[in-house]
């Protein structure tokens, strides 16, 4: 495809994302916080932490624009957008639509987060291998790094149709634990906190690897951040 | 039996531009192809090996069921356009559909808006129920209205694979095309 095509469809695209969750785009209010601070319907789209060609060339900028700029930021939107409906029945005291604004909320909410935790997965300066206190815990839960390597990239490649593959850490047995989850919030299991996660929707590889799948997973431990991970980890077993 | 990947029903560049000849080389060449490919990797030496593709459909679960049920729902979906589609429906399907969504405009807004807030990959169907009447059905992944005993008589495919290419993430804009090129001959000779 031209490149001129690519752009008529991506400037035409902002309408579409919108309207693919059936909502209106909220512009969030200027806030030197991205957070939203607790407030309802104010969740604000984080910025990537890293320009949209830094992960070339295993993911390319094209993808990362629109991953971002479009499909997070839907999410994004899509998860205020519950959260005010839902505010609204309460006011109301009218549940009769609970149950769709609920899924809405899940699907929404839980890609919004989860974008947010992949970003942080990745960086230019990522790739290598991780650091003791990491490597030992993951020698612990997997076996060895290339167990462990080898194990969530088959779950990654493995996930049905559009999801997730997750590293997470395990307060039970404060062990790290690898998950699938599809679409956004399906098969989640509880009492864990993720650190790492791989996007394997179609659209996070389409335009460079189409159906090759695995060549995209293959390439992700090339940008891997094991700093990030390890401070999130940190962070973690600090707050318990 | 083995199953074969199917002929498209036209020449890979004769619904561009709403769906490219590049996209055809990718969705049918290569993710239904895959899907051929593994469903008769897997029911070699099974009970599933002498089955129609329906009955795969209908007995099978996990990878079979999946395998089988998207190679159904592609050749069912490339069935669903043509060069020569749009338009309206004719004859006893306008009928149908006027008497169970109250005008041909209002079933379209629906069937976009089924196809459009499906969560993740899956598909769109307007289906013939057992009791006769017609309804807008999503099935997620490789699901399909043949488990329920339901009769498709055409679908929409949004998994991301079927538009990335020429839409990007506007899945919208995609459905909005396809009315110019959905296949209502096949969907009446399906209606029966």
């Amino acid at each position: 495809m031209d490149e001129k095509r690519r752009n008529i469809i991506l400037n035409t695209g902002i309408i579409g994302s919108a309207m693919i969750l059936g909502t209106n785009i909220i512009t969030p209010k200027a806030s030197a916080n991205p957070q939203n601070q607790g407030q309802i319907g104010k969740h604000q789209l984080p910025p990537l932490p890293y320009p949209t060609n830094a992960l070339e060339p295993y993911i390319d900028a094209r993808t990362l624009e629109l991953h971002h700029g479009k499909h997070h930021k839907a999410y994004v939107d899509g998860l205020n957008k519950a959260e005010l409906e839902l505010e609204k029945a309460r006011e109301n005291n009218d549940f009769s639509l609970i149950q769709h604004w609920s899924k809405q909320a899940a699907f929404h909410g839980a890609g919004a987060y989860l974008h947010g935790l992949y970003w942080e997965s990745m960086s230019p300066n990522g790739g290598g291998i991780p650091s003791d206190k990491l490597g030992n815990l993951i020698e612990k839960s997997f076996g060895s790094i290339n167990s462990f390597k080898a194990h969530f990239a088959a779950a990654a490649k493995a996930v049905e149709a559009s999801g997730w593959a997750l590293l997470a850490y395990r307060y039970s047995d404060k062990s790290l634990y690898i998950f699938q989850v599809e679409n956004h919030q399906k098969l989640s299991p509880w009492n864990v906190a993720p650190i790492m996660c791989i996007d394997v929707w179609e659209h996070a590889y389409y335009l460079k690897y189409q159906n090759k799948r695995a060549d995209y997973v293959d390439g992700f431990w090339n940008v891997i951040n094991w700093k990030g991970i390890e401070n999130k980890l940190n962070n973690i077993i600090k707050e318990g | 039996m083995s199953f074969k990947l199917p002929e498209l029903p036209f020449p890979k560049d004769a619904l561009k531009p709403i769906i490219s000849e590049e996209t055809f080389e990718y969705h049918h060449g290569k993710h239904h192809q895959t899907y051929v490919n593994n469903l008769n990797n897997l029911i070699a030496g099974t009970e599933f090996e002498s089955m129609s593709l329906e009955e795969i459909i209908k007995k099978s679960s996990g990878g079979i069921f999946n395998n089988a049920a998207q190679h159904w729902n592609h050749t069912f979906f490339w069935n669903s356009m043509s060069p020569n589609g749009g338009g309206t429906p004719t004859d006893k399907l306008l009928e149908e559909i006027n008497k169970n969504f109250g005008s041909f405009e209002s079933f379209k807004e629906q069937f976009s808006k089924a196809a459009a807030t499906l969560f993740g990959s899956g598909w769109a169907w307007l289906v013939k129920n057992p009791d006769g009447s017609l309804s807008i059905e999503q099935t997620s992944n490789a699901g399909t209205p043949l488990t329920d005993n339901k009769t498709p008589l055409i679908t929409i495919d949004v998994w991301e694979h079927a538009y990335y290419i020429d839409y990007r993430n506007a899945r919208p804009q995609f459905i909005d095309r396809f009315w110019e090129i959905v296949n209502w001959d096949f969907a009446l000779r399906n209606l029966g």
